[in-house]
């Protein structure tokens, strides 16, 4: 791909990029989240044209007007969200859109034995004949895989194809992917997360600001570098300086389990205190228990059992409401489907979440001039780039909305702050800020439940730090003296947490 | 302040778009059968002008905002109340029957009529609100189906062993004596009729509408969670209840539609000339008034003109049901115009933004920030 520019509405997403990819590697695309990899891939597939530049494969130019365009030179993707009938087995799903048919009639048999091939050859250990509904995230990956396979690709693009799998799954990837490289396949492997990239990869290029920066060999740099590469420049680094944790308790969770509608506990007996001027970290893998521990608490979803107290009075049986004007801020994972009103102006976006309070309301009246004041304050203080408070959220950038985001729950009579990810998808700058937010509202006696998935910040930012395993609390580490790759390997349950130095 | 003039205007042109794309596809009906559009527009414009046509449409309007508005408040917060027909037409037989035989104070009987009207009309949505809470189902489904249920319930209180009187061929419930009915207005002079005096009504349900989705709390939360109900759960509003506060407001204002005709005409709800499908025009008129009070009362009255002048055209040998393509193409139009304007305004206000934040060039970007 040489000169490769495409521009949105407002925004130019991808810029003179080159990148050159040889056949048979692992060639590894990173940068920030809105670096423009997603932006570039979808160019390379054919669904939308650049804007100049061109795409040069096996030495021949081409051009696609459409991602079937791409498939017939023998370039496939497979997106992050898959995207599969779960009624339908492994076969249909494979064979859907491309149906082998016999005089008009489906032809299963040659399509069985096309995907037994495909499995046998590159090691993907699928059946065709499972329902999809059965199979677990690594597998379905698998039949991702092997279904642009079936359709003679020889380029595969994967869309941050680790973000859902757990560490197992992610090594049997890797072990696929070797399998197709030593086939002579191509793999664009597109990721933020550094360690894993340094693992797989054969060559490196980095992506900043819609261009790219550098092509590297992995064997030359380090994590560190690499990150330095991708945001350009001199990381902020997370830290605390003096404890200000104090002795009053303000959240305590009691023995709390959390079901599932079929029963399965998804939260298991999670006892947790946390203490005026106290941020504590939640380590663990995605997907082992922190997102419902986070609406457990916040009200959002039932406990099976076990209570959840707030500065001594019970609150298990209260409503997300009421919890929240107990005190309880709320930085949720997902701002898009739950900290924010995308079409709503800013203003209204204030009083989200704090609808019932002053300045938003008086008794049963919204107090719009009450509200933009306050608007314009968070705006301020928080530093949130925008030209006014009429705009909607979503013109915002994901950093000024998380700015936003966290100026709105630190506002009023906050005790207690659950961050979970605070610092997601938002660019150095705003990191840095979040950070100073969360250090100074600890000073200022706040408790904070935090949740991430950098371990940096969680090592850099907690007071105490908890490991979360399938819904256990299976640790506790010393974020004083815990190392990264201490940390990572408590969070897979590789070795059973030994407990850190007395804090 | 510039942006929101820059939005109306935008929005007025994309009526104007759909209302010329609308009548250009009418032209081409007519064109094809051999009639002439500028004879058609003038003979409805001449007719539609006159006073007494101003009248009926005017008492049209009225009839039709209320429904509209009855819907709006059910897609302020995405919930589809397919159900005003039903709703709208139950409540009128039961208040028709409540006031035909209760006898109450002048002024009281008229407040407890319409109270009346509002609870079966409430009470029927409520089942909708129940059957969606409770047990998951759509509301377009449950409110489809208890139209047919209203329909069938009707004809069985309507039975003379019940509420029903024999009336010639007609069946109605007891006539309303005068001291229950509602006085006309003289608001069209020479028009040989009087306005229904419950216009005043809907107007009073407008502003409520208005005041209530815009100004209060309540109402925040039900904007909130028509935006997303996601969000609005985190922020701690408690969806099930808000849907269930909706439909049921929703079907107290379905419940007053059939008032002003019941106090202020026929005195008497009756099986065959009561007025039916208005639950469906309303969909239509608040879709083309935005689900905006104001936007509404246009509608309203746009669509009665169109109903009331096309009468004329059957004299002249045209079918007057040409105008509900006209109606039809205006809605679907209409509806398509504003999703694009919301597009646009919002891909110029991100851009309008981007270039408001951007550093100036030239400037270093300053990496990171001392920890």
């Amino acid at each position: 791909m040489h000169g490769i520019t495409k521009r949105f509405p407002g925004v130019v997403a991808n810029k003179d990029i080159d990148l050159v990819v040889q056949r048979g590697h692992v060639h590894a695309i990173v940068g920030e989240n809105g670096a423009g990899k997603s932006t570039l891939m979808n160019t390379l597939y054919g669904m939308h044209k650049p804007d100049e530049g061109t795409v040069v494969i096996d030495g021949k130019p081409v051009v696609f007007s459409s991602p079937s365009d791409a498939i017939a030179v023998g370039i496939g993707m497979v997106h992050q969200h898959f995207m599969l009938a779960d009624n339908f087995t492994v076969l249909e799903n494979i064979v859907l859109g491309s149906e082998p048919t016999h005089a008009g009639v489906l032809d299963f048999r040659a399509a069985r034995k096309k995907i037994s091939e495909i499995s046998d050859t590159y090691g993907l250990a699928i059946h065709p004949d499972d329902l999809v509904e059965d199979l677990g995230v690594g597998l379905r990956q698998r039949v991702e895989i092997c279904k642009v396979l079936y359709r003679g690709a020889r380029i595969l693009i994967l869309d941050e194809p680790t973000a859902v799998l757990v560490p197992q799954e992610v090594d049997e990837l890797f072990a696929n992917l070797r399998e197709l490289k030593a086939e002579g396949l191509t793999v664009l492997f597109i990721s933020h997360k550094l360690d894993e990239v340094l693992r797989v990869a054969d060559e490196i290029t980095v992506i900043r600001r819609g261009t790219t920066v550098r092509t590297v060999n992995p064997k030359d740099v380090t994590a560190r570098q690499l990150a330095e590469l991708m945001v350009g420049g001199q990381l902020p680094v997370p830290e605390l300086r003096e404890s200000t944790v104090t002795d009053t308790v303000e959240l305590t969770l009691d023995h709390v389990s959390v079901r599932t509608p079929d029963g399965r506990p998804v939260v298991d007996d999670v006892s947790l205190a946390i203490r005026k001027g106290e941020i504590v970290g939640l380590a663990g893998v995605e997907g082992n228990g922190q997102a419902e521990l986070v609406e457990a608490i916040m009200g959002m979803r039932p406990l099976a059992s076990g209570s959840i107290q707030l500065g001594g009075q019970d609150i298990s049986r209260w409503h997300t409401r009421r919890r929240r004007e107990a005190g309880i801020g709320y930085i949720p994972e997902d701002r898009h489907r739950h900290g924010l009103l995308l079409e709503a102006p800013l203003w209204e976006n204030r009083m989200l979440g704090h609808q019932t309070e002053r300045p938003n309301s008086r008794g049963p009246w919204v107090d719009r001039a009450g509200a933009r004041r306050d608007t314009k304050r968070v705006v301020e203080d928080y530093d949130v780039r925008t030209p006014g408070i009429d705009v909607t959220a979503a013109s915002l950038s994901g950093g000024n909305q998380q700015k936003f985001i966290v100026g709105r729950e630190m506002s009023g009579s906050m005790q207690v702050l659950i961050a979970s990810h605070p610092t997601r998808g938002v660019d150095v700058g705003a990191q840095a800020a979040i950070w100073d937010h969360l250090r100074n509202a600890r000073a200022a006696g706040l408790a904070v439940l935090l949740i991430s998935a950098d371990l940096d910040e969680l090592i850099g930012m907690s007071d105490t730090l908890r490991v979360i395993l399938r819904g256990r609390l299976v640790g506790e580490v010393d974020p004083r003296t815990v190392t990264p790759e201490e940390l990572g390997s408590a969070m897979t349950g590789a070795n059973t947490v030994a407990d850190g130095a007395p804090s | 302040m510039r942006e929101r003039l820059n939005r109306l205007l935008l929005n007025v042109i994309a009526v104007l778009v759909a209302a010329v794309f609308a009548g250009g596809i009418t032209s081409l009906i007519l064109l094809t059968r051999g009639d002439s559009p500028t004879f058609v527009i003038s003979q409805m414009w001449d007719y539609g002008t006159q006073r007494s046509t101003e009248l009926t449409i005017m008492n049209g309007a009225t009839v039709y905002y209320l429904s509209a508005v009855a819907v709006a408040i059910g897609f302020r917060m995405n919930l589809f109340n397919i159900g005003v027909d039903g709703q709208y037409r139950l409540a009128a037989m039961l208040a028709g029957a409540f006031a035909g035989s209760v006898s109450l104070p002048n002024g009281l009987r008229q407040t407890a009529t319409i109270l009346v009207a509002m609870l079966a009309g409430a009470a029927w949505a409520g089942l909708v609100a129940l059957l969606k809470v409770r047990r998951g189902v759509s509301e377009v489904i449950s409110t489809i189906m208890l139209n047919f249920i209203a329909t069938g319930l009707i004809a069985y209180l309507m039975r003379p062993s019940i509420f029903g009187h024999r009336f010639g061929n007609d069946v109605t419930t007891k006539p309303i004596p005068k001291s229950g009915q509602v006085g006309g207005l003289d608001l069209i002079p020479n028009s040989g009729g009087k306005v229904y005096g419950l216009i005043l009504l809907a107007v009073a349900v407008g502003v409520a509408f208005h005041v209530v989705v815009n100004y209060t709390r309540f109402g925040f939360d039900l904007r909130a969670t028509g935006r997303s109900a996601t969000a609005a759960q985190a922020s701690g509003v408690n969806v099930k209840k808000m849907t269930a506060a909706t439909l049921v407001m929703s079907g107290a204002t379905a419940g007053l539609v059939g008032m002003p005709a019941l106090l202020g005409d026929s005195h008497s709800y009756s099986s065959i000339t009561f007025q039916t499908g208005l639950g469906f025009t309303g969909i239509a008129i608040a879709l083309l008034g935005r689900n905006n009070p104001i936007g509404i009362a246009f509608a309203a009255v746009l669509w009665s003109f169109l109903d009331n002048s096309a009468t004329i055209l059957d004299l002249n040998n045209i079918p007057k049901e040409v105008v509900q393509i006209t109606q039809g193409v205006v809605v679907l139009s209409v509806v398509i115009a504003y999703e694009l304007v919301r597009r646009l305004a919002l891909v110029r206000q991100q851009r309008a933004v981007g270039r408001a934040v951007a550093p100036p060039p030239g400037t270093p970007v300053v990496e990171g920030a001392p920890a």
